[in-house]
């Protein structure tokens, strides 16, 4: 038996990612178990005052449990990769791990009022996207559809917290893929 | 569709140039990385990317800018895009000047990268679909556009150059489907004639008749319905080229008449008695073996050897099988974009089963399944599955060895289908069987094998 694992890194929102997880089950169908990542701490980048993404996705392929289909961690910290200002996560393409920040989902971070709803639904928004690439799944032309690229939170609030029915579809194409 | 285009991304530090690369992959690009200039020169020569992300800065003598005029000369349509950590209003100004599409400066907007690539798809999409468009609307191949790697095909077009700009007629010989129009259209274009008409007939489409008046057009009241004057195909093509397809099915009174047009260019409208001249070459083509129709009297010879005064002869597909994959990727990649499809690649597995078929409709049929592959499948991914409507005729069908056969006879037999397969041509069979022609001639003798 193949689980989903979410995992926490230490400082992370317990309640969210706890949303989160039920959210990523229920889309999935597949049966997820809960992890805990402890500190990125090692990913911190002291000339930019965030994290890297990637060494975060290299310290989680040596974490990823055997019984693991796929590892999606959820951390508060603020991601980015080399060449782009910040990322909302990553994840190996068709591989096994991923990573949402949830540090810019939040709508203080742009000196507007805490919204605890919009918050969720955007973590919701970025974990189906990132968990979809796990699964092989590109970006996608339909605006509307979890799999089209957001670069702003404006984007992200513009899509549903689903799959459109051709992403659907690939989904439950691909090998020991989800029930979508 | 994004998934056509390739992007190649250059950068010393690999950690740059991978994250980008995961990062554009996520968005369905196929992307590629080099770690130099000059790994990046290299991989521009062997593939076509449509979009550079080149590092300005980078050590070993060739840095972005030298890099990104290398890869220009290689390939002009290319968009160049300059990324820096270290930006200056000159590095700027020189990178722009020097032909680069943009400049940015890292790390830089995910949203900026993005309208970015996006901008220059578009851009691309159109460009290629108006060349697709232009090219179906004048059908203007040359014969660069014959995809082939096999050295008789090479040979076969550096001929078809050679002879572009003379009036000798030419004669195509080839299987049904192996491209003998694309072939008698290159040779138009290739020559001095390209401006001037192209005029294609198939012969074998029309009943006699019907056909000498196609050809050479009518009088008004030449016969019940030809209530006005028409010119005929040969007059149309006057200045060009005229393309007689299936050239081995007319009727022995057409032979005739076409005879005459080839040694006098001029000729008579049917019921009319004023002679029409012209200047037009003849490009014919048959899948026929005409030297057999003349032995064995179906066809005149004087007219055959009028035809034949430069012979092109085009290799069955299942003769240069090397041609298949190279064929069936080319056709992915038009019908993929003419029907709308996102299906951009073929499983090593369907290239097994094309490689295995025997493709008695030649090209024309590889084109049809693959066609029908990518309107039936489900999956970016042409897979073996796809192409399961070829299975049943994949199976080779059972050969055995006839009771009581003797060397002699199989000899025989396996000469006699050699020479038909290369319609004829002792020098060609000869090699095939891998004897000298004086061998070839003297077993011919003995065992009566008609040629």
């Amino acid at each position: 038996m193949k689980y989903l694992y979410v995992g926490a890194t230490e400082e992370v929102d317990r309640d969210a990612v706890a949303a989160v997880s039920q959210r990523v089950e229920t889309e999935f169908g597949l049966p997820v178990r809960g992890m805990e990542i402890g500190s990125v701490d090692f990913a911190y980048d002291a000339g930019r005052g965030q994290y890297g993404s990637i060494p975060v996705l290299e310290m989680l392929l040596a974490r990823c449990p055997a019984d693991a289909a796929k590892l999606l961690a959820v951390t508060d910290r603020d991601l980015f990769i080399p060449v782009l200002t910040f990322v909302f996560g990553q994840a190996q393409l068709g591989g096994r791990v991923g990573v949402v920040s949830l540090a810019r989902l939040r709508q203080e971070f742009y000196g507007l009022a805490a919204n605890r709803e919009v918050f969720l639904k955007r973590a919701y928004k970025e974990a189906l996207h990132e968990t979809g690439h796990l699964f092989g799944l590109v970006h996608c032309a339909e605006r509307k559809c979890a799999m089209s690229l957001a670069t702003t939170v404006r984007q992200i609030d513009l899509k549903d917290d689903a799959f459109c029915a051709p992403c659907a579809a690939r989904l439950r194409r691909h090998p020991g893929g989800p029930n979508v | 569709m994004k998934s056509h285009w390739q992007i190649l991304v250059v950068d010393d530090e690999e950690i740059m140039c991978e994250s980008l690369a995961a990062w554009l992959r996520e968005d369905g690009y196929a992307v590629d990385t080099a770690s130099s200039g000059r790994e990046a020169v290299e991989k521009s020569r062997l593939k076509d990317f449509a979009i550079y992300f080149v590092d300005l800065k980078m050590p070993g003598g060739m840095d972005g800018i030298e890099t990104m005029m290398q890869i220009r000369k290689l390939r002009p349509e290319a968009s160049i895009i300059i990324i820096t950590a270290y930006a200056t209003v000159d590095t700027a100004i020189t990178a722009m000047k020097e032909g680069a599409q943009e400049y940015i400066v890292k790390p830089c907007n995910p949203e900026e990268i993005s309208l970015l690539v996006n901008r220059i798809i578009k851009v691309k999409n159109l460009q290629r679909e108006n060349t697709i468009l232009r090219k179906k609307l004048t059908r203007q191949y040359s014969v660069h556009d014959v995809i082939s790697k096999n050295p008789r095909m090479r040979e076969i077009m550096d001929l078809a150059s050679d002879v572009a700009s003379l009036r000798s007629t030419v004669l195509i010989q080839g299987e049904s489907g192996t491209g003998k129009e694309l072939v008698a259209r290159a040779l138009h274009n290739a020559g001095d004639r390209a401006a001037k008409p192209f005029v294609a007939v198939s012969c074998a489409a029309l009943a006699e008749t019907l056909l000498e008046s196609e050809l050479f057009g009518h009088e008004k009241g030449s016969f019940t319905g030809a209530n006005q004057q028409k010119h005929g195909k040969f007059e149309m093509a006057d200045g060009g080229t005229i393309f007689l397809d299936e050239i081995g099915d007319i009727s022995p009174k057409l032979q005739v008449d076409l005879l005459r047009v080839l040694q006098d260019r001029a000729f008579y409208r049917v019921g009319g008695t004023q002679e029409v001249r012209v200047d037009v070459r003849v490009v014919a083509a048959t899948h026929v073996n005409l030297q057999q129709a003349v032995a064995e009297g179906r066809f005149r010879d004087d007219l055959f050897y009028r035809l034949n005064v430069i012979e092109i002869r085009i290799p069955p597909l299942r003769e240069r099988r090397e041609d298949i994959p190279l064929l069936a990727t080319h056709f992915v990649e038009r019908l993929a974009h003419e029907l709308a499809r996102n299906v951009n690649e073929l499983s090593e597995g369907a290239l097994r089963r094309l490689l295995d078929y025997n493709w008695p409709g030649n090209v024309r049929e590889l084109e049809n399944a693959v066609e029908r592959a990518i309107v039936t499948c489900r999956g970016r991914i042409l897979t073996e599955e796809d192409f399961g409507f070829l299975a049943q005729a994949t199976a080779t069908p059972a050969w055995s060895i006839p009771s009581g056969a003797t060397i002699q006879d199989m000899e025989k037999a396996l000469i006699t289908v050699t020479i038909q397969r290369t319609q004829g041509n002792i020098k060609e069979a000869a090699s095939v069987l891998g004897i000298d022609r004086s061998t070839l001639y003297e077993k011919i003798k003995r065992y009566e094998i008609p040629r």
